[in-house]
Order: C-alpha cells, then sequence, then structure tokens
C-alpha cells in the first residue's frame, strides 16, 4: 500500500463526485489515524477495497452487509480484553440500506449493550451499490428501480425511515445528523461523537450523482439544496435534548432541489404532480416548524 | 491420578472453554446449548475468565459477527450454538473461514425445523459441511471437553487459520451428568499456546480486512482454505497425540476404532450412539461376530485415506447417520463414504442406515438388527442401499 497523507485515499474507484468517497475522506481527516473502521457490503467497500489494492490508511474491516455494528462491538470487546482500547476509536460506516434497513437487529443490539464506538450512516437514499433499488431511507415520491413512476405509481409511496430518532430512542449519548455538503460541520460532529464515551450516531445526507440522476459535478450542490429547502435537518442532540441546529437564512422552496434531479423528474410532468410537490413541501415546513430552522 | 467430578456435559464443556482463556465470548440462549453459556457468565460473573468480555448479544447472526471482529483484532473467542441459530450463522460460516479467523464454536447438536424439534440429531451441522470450518465430533461429555482446547490449536496454527465446530450430541451429552475430569488449568496452559496472529486490526500497523476479489483472483482464496484442511487432517492427528502426552486421555485422531482391525462389518457413526454400539459390539464379539466400529472424529477435512485404510479388509461397509440429505435418501456419512471408495482397488459394499432423527432414541436392538440385516447383505447382496432404521410404519 502507497502511504499518503490521506487516511482515505485517492486512486479508488468511486465516481466523479462520489459521495461515499468524500464523506470517508473527511471524516477520517477529523477522526485521525488511531481508528479501526467497520464498513458493511457496499459501494464504499467495493469502490475502496478490490483486492490487493486498499484505498484506507487504517485498520479496515468489511465482513457482511447486515453484521456491521455487531462486527464493530466484537472489535471494541477484544481491544477492552486485550488492553489496547485505550484511545482508539472503533467507527463503522454503513450506507443506508444497511444501517436502516438490513441492518438494523444488529445496530439495535449494539447500541443497547452500549458499546463504545461510533456508527456513522451515509444516507444516499436507496440501494446504489445494487443498481438503484428503493431502501427505507428513499424519500417520499422518489422513483428508484424498484418504486418506478408509472400510471399506477408516483415512485415511492412513503416517506424516509427516521433513523436518528430511533437511534436516540436507545439512549445514545450523542445523535447528529449532518451533510456531506458542510464537510466542516460533518467533521466536527463525527470527531464529537467518536469522542464521546458509549455508542453514538452520526447520519449524514449525501447525494449520489449515479442514483439521484444529477451531474457529478453538482454532488455539493444538491447536499446543500437539501439542507437549505429544510428537507434535511441538521442538528445535534446530545443525552437526550438537541443543543444545536443548523439554521436556514434564506429558505429554498422544495421544487428547486426536486427539479434538479433526474429521480423526482416525473413530479414535474405527471397530472398530480403538483399535489404530490405540495406535499413533500410540506415535510418541508414541518422539519423547519418542528426544529425551528 | 485426575480427579473425577459429577458435572452435567454442558459444565464439562463450559469449564473447558474456560480454561482455553478466551478474551471474547458473545453468547445467544438456545436450547439445548444454553447452560453452557450460562455456565460461562458465571465463570465470567466470578472474575474466572481474567479480562474476558462476555457480551450477550441480540442473536446468533450477531454473535458470530462479533466473533469475527473480536478475532480480527487479536482476541481468542468462543461461542456455542445449536440447530437454528447455527443456520442463522450461515452465511456469517462462509465469511469466517473466507478471511482465516479460527473461531471456534461448540454445536450441541440438534434437529432442523419444521417441524420443530429441540432433540438432538445433526442435520444442523452437517447441512453446513461446506463452509469451510473444521468440524470435529465428539462421543461422550470428556471428549466434548477434551475436544475444547484441542480445536483451539488446530485452528489457530499458522498454516491452518481456519474456524472449528466441536460438536456434542444436544440433550443426550449437553444435558446428562457424568464423571469427567475438569480440564486442569495447568495442564491446558502447557497444552495450549496463547493467540499470537499474524494479521490483526491495528492502528500502529493497519491493514485491510475482507476485500473483494474479482473473478481472477477468486478460486485461489478457496484453494488457499483448501490448503489449510489440508494441513489440518495432519494437525488432527498430532494434537490428539499432544493432548495424551500431557493430559492422558486419548480418543482417536481424524478416527478411531473399536474392533475395527478384523472386522467383516464395519459400522461407520459419529457422536453420542459410539457408546451405544459399543456396548453392542461387546456382546456381538462375545457371540463370536465380526463385528466392528470406526469412528468418524473429524467430518471436516473428511479423512478419505484414513477412512480407505481402516476399512480395506471389510465384507461390508454400514455407515449410521443422524443426517439426511432429503433428495438423495441418505446421510452424509453414508454419501461421503461411498465417494471416498470409489477409483480405488477397494470395493466393498456400502449399507447406509438414517436413524435417530428429531431425538428418537438409538436402543442396542436397533443396532443389533442392523448387523444382522448386514449380515444378510454380505451373503445375499444389497437390495436397498439406503434405508430409515427407525421408521414407525404405523403413523404413514
Amino acid at each position: 500500500m502507497n502511504k499518503t497523507t490521506e487516511l482515505f485515499a485517492p486512486g479508488h474507484r468511486g465516481c466523479a463526485g462520489c459521495c461515499d468517497a468524500l464523506a470517508a475522506k473527511f471524516m477520517l481527516k477529523a477522526v485521525g489515524e488511531n481508528c479501526i473502521v467497520v464498513t458493511p457490503t457496499g459501494c464504499l467497500e467495493v469502490f475502496s477495497t478490490p483486492f490487493p489494492e486498499s484505498a484506507w490508511n487504517v485498520p479496515w474491516i468489511h465482513s457482511l452487509f447486515e453484521n456491521t455494528a455487531a462486527v464493530a462491538s466484537g472489535i471494541e470487546a477484544a481491544l477492552k480484553a486485550l488492553g489496547r482500547k485505550n484511545d482508539t476509536k472503533i467507527m463503522a460506516i454503513g450506507g443506508d440500506g444497511a444501517t436502516i434497513d438490513i441492518g438494523i437487529r444488529g445496530l439495535s443490539g449494539a447500541f443497547e449493550r452500549g458499546h463504545d464506538f461510533t456508527y456513522v450512516c451515509v444516507d444516499n437514499e436507496a440501494y446504489m451499490n445494487t443498481g438503484v433499488q428503493r431502501s427505507g431511507g428513499t424519500p417520499f415520491a422518489a422513483t428508484t428501480t424498484t418504486t418506478p413512476a408509472g400510471k399506477a405509481s408516483f415512485g415511492n409511496l412513503r416517506p424516509k425511515k427516521n433513523m436518528p430518532q430511533i437511534m436516540l430512542a436507545h439512549g445514545s449519548p450523542y445523535v447528529a445528523t449532518t451533510s456531506i455538503a458542510y464537510p466542516k460541520d460533518m467533521m466536527r460532529k463525527v470527531k464529537k461523537a467518536t469522542e464521546i464515551t458509549g455508542p453514538t450516531y452520526v447520519h449524514v445526507h449525501a447525494p449520489c450523482t449515479t442514483g439521484w440522476g444529477f451531474d457529478g459535478s453538482k454532488t455539493i450542490e444538491l447536499g446543500r439544496l437539501a439542507v437549505q429547502t429544510a428537507l434535511w435537518p441538521m442538528m445535534e442532540i446530545e443525552n437526550g435534548d438537541i443543543t444545536g441546529v443548523h439554521k436556514i437564512r434564506n429558505k429554498r422552496p422544495v421544487e428547486e432541489y426536486l427539479k434538479a434531479q433526474k429521480r423526482f423528474k416525473h413530479l414535474f410532468s405527471i397530472p398530480d404532480g403538483a399535489e404530490i410537490i405540495k406535499k413533500i413541501q410540506e415535510l418541508a415546513d414541518w422539519n423547519a416548524d418542528q426544529y425551528d430552522l | 491420578m485426575s480427579k473425577l467430578t459429577v458435572v452435567e456435559g454442558s459444565y464439562a464443556v463450559a469449564h473447558a472453554a474456560k480454561v482455553c482463556r478466551p478474551d471474547v465470548i458473545p453468547a445467544y440462549p438456545i436450547t439445548p446449548q444454553t447452560h453452557i453459556v450460562e455456565e460461562l457468565s458465571q465463570f465470567a460473573a466470578n472474575g474466572e475468565i481474567g479480562a474476558c468480555e462476555y457480551i450477550t448479544v441480540e442473536s446468533e447472526f450477531s454473535a458470530i459477527s462479533a466473533l469475527i471482529g473480536a478475532s480480527a483484532a487479536g482476541a481468542r473467542t468462543y461461542s456455542a450454538t445449536t440447530s437454528q441459530g447455527l443456520a442463522l450463522m450461515h452465511e456469517v460460516l462462509f465469511n469466517a473461514s473466507g478471511m482465516r479467523l479460527p473461531l471456534v464454536m461448540t454445536v450441541a447438536n440438534r434437529a432442523m425445523s419444521a417441524p420443530l424439534s429441540i432433540w438432538n440429531d445433526h442435520q444442523d451441522s452437517i447441512a453446513q459441511r461446506d463452509t469451510g470450518w473444521i468440524q470435529l465430533y465428539a462421543e461422550d461429555p470428556q471428549e466434548a471437553a477434551d475436544m475444547t482446547p484441542q480445536v483451539y490449536k488446530i485452528c489457530e496454527d499458522s498454516k491452518i487459520m481456519l474456524p472449528a465446530m466441536a460438536c456434542f450430541d444436544g440433550f443426550i451429552l449437553t444435558h446428562v451428568y457424568e464423571p469427567v475430569v475438569l480440564l486442569e488449568q495447568d495442564l491446558t496452559d502447557e497444552f495450549l499456546p496463547p493467540f499470537a496472529p499474524e494479521h490483526i486490526l491495528d492502528p500502529s500497523n493497519p491493514k485491510t480486512f475482507g476485500a473483494f476479489a474479482d473473478p481472477s483472483i477468486y478460486s485461489e482464496f478457496r484453494y488457499m482454505q483448501e490448503l489449510g484442511m489440508s494441513a489440518a487432517l495432519k494437525k488432527i492427528e498430532t494434537v490428539a497425540d499432544e493432548f495424551n502426552e500431557i493430559y492422558g486421555r486419548y480418543y482417536g485422531g481424524l478416527i478411531d476404532g473399536y474392533y475395527l482391525d478384523d472386522a467383516e462389518i464395519v459400522l461407520v457413526a459419529m457422536g453420542s450412539v459410539i457408546g451405544t454400539i459399543k456396548d453392542v459390539l461387546d456382546e456381538l464379539r462375545a457371540e463370536g461376530k465380526k463385528v466392528g466400529l470406526l469412528k468418524i472424529r473429524s467430518f471436516r477435512p473428511f479423512p478419505t485415506d484414513a477412512i480407505r485404510n481402516a476399512v480395506k479388509n471389510a465384507a461390508i461397509i454400514v455407515p449410521l447417520d443422524k443426517s439426511i440429505s432429503i433428495g438423495k435418501y441418505e446421510g452424509a456419512l453414508c454419501t461421503e463414504i461411498k465417494a471416498s471408495l470409489y477409483n480405488t482397488k477397494i470395493d466393498i459394499p456400502v449399507l447406509g442406515y438414517m436413524f435417530g432423527h428429531g431425538g428418537r432414541d438409538i436402543p442396542p436392538e436397533r443396532i443389533k438388527k442392523i448387523v444382522s440385516e448386514a449380515e444378510k447383505a454380505i451373503v445375499n447382496g444389497i437390495t436397498i442401499e439406503s434405508s430409515y432404521a427407525d421408521l414407525r410404519e404405523e403413523l404413514l
């Protein structure tokens, strides 16, 4: 492995403008080299470790799709038993499918047991590695390859599962939401999460150029629009209390966010599209009101 | 002289696991394995397993996943499971062997649902045959206990580095109270060196575990696992001998025999039924019948050469299976014994029987009936290659 100054090295096989690569790079910059990373099966794992290459300049392990948190809990237990835990951080980085859907049992168990590790969900709102299928993180009305729009459907019928609230219900001392479009915010929150003892959770909103259908140069722009429309509220919750909210200066209408992506394109042509966009605006307004954005 | 103590089989195994000094034990309850993890939790609560981390995970899937993380981080690991729990682990079993992590698990063999059954047979571990795990089968609680440090020593060998299941029959052995020698800590420390893997997750020397392989490289990973299994063929024998030298007990290496040398009828079996068969053979030998037993101790790696050598002078071979491959109408031992003899000059008929499924008792009379049918088959030839020995026709 070539040593570079980056803990997540360039030369991997991610798409131009890939959200996962940006997330991994900036999070490791924040956490530093005394860190063991666990990732599930998914884009990040596949494009960063085609044997015999690896983009990881920290110890890294991938086991399976649905057991990331359990593997992390085993690592934490081992380091404690062997007297090697010290200041070593254990960070799991999973996608929305691995976190919200297939891996939720193991994640719930690991948080309930109180292992000292940080779980980061990099949420690009569908199963991107298998070709953009719907997950529990897919937003209302988005099309995916398993929720296409058609005469009888406007796309995904359900809103996103509220994963941060679920993790909060486990009594986690630190739950935060952030976005790769705000790297400083993301780095600060991830670093803070790893420095707090106990199971901590950071949910990162991460626009996917391939899955959402936008140009690879617009990843950050899309991420910012999600926040500025109030569709993705960014906050910190410490010991159950909201201690910080990212305020929106000029709130943008959701149309700006929706029309920039192919996955919502149908909403601007189908007969009941305007009604659905109105519902999405209501979701954003609810967020703005609820969290005082 | 070692001291005999009357304990439950599960206690003997839990105690054996304790003296192997595991660092991490993820535990999940499932009948009839539960007593093992209960005993270990008490050992841990008493501070008797050093700095061991005992984790009460939320499923068998997470139990073995935690084992993977812990082992990759350099810990010696232990867990125990059975049946549905083992099946839930299926995907992770491949993962552990593919990553060459020497996990050790006790499997308290139990039937698979449906219909739901908590009682013994070998369907659970046999169904995991091709996951790349070493599988040894014990005939009594003492052997199950003794097998525990043995499998650590086998699978942690740098030429092997494969996970291992130490299998013993649920209820029949897990819940029986028998006099056993509880493994001595000092002897175990002498027998089993500390776990010191070459590759671990360590920030001072970062390594990548669990990369993905494209078609140009995948087969070589599997081939290297096969080389590990080949190395285990020798190691299982030498470790059994080393154990005998230190503890003074021997249960066979890859295989063992009972009245085997001059046997015309060779029964082949694994697990607790061995005890019943030995009693029956004592009677039959007293009657002058040339019947012997080939005990299969290692099912993976499968001891093909040792089996060929052991049965080559027999008149008939009779595999007795507590598993069944539905659609093949025979058990795994039967299939594999037959496969072992093909392409050799050994031309001996193989007469397979399946019995004891879902915990059905195997009384001595059943073995005697099988032997008498084998005697007839030597004279008249085989008409049915494989059948149930204990089917209740009146229920069908």
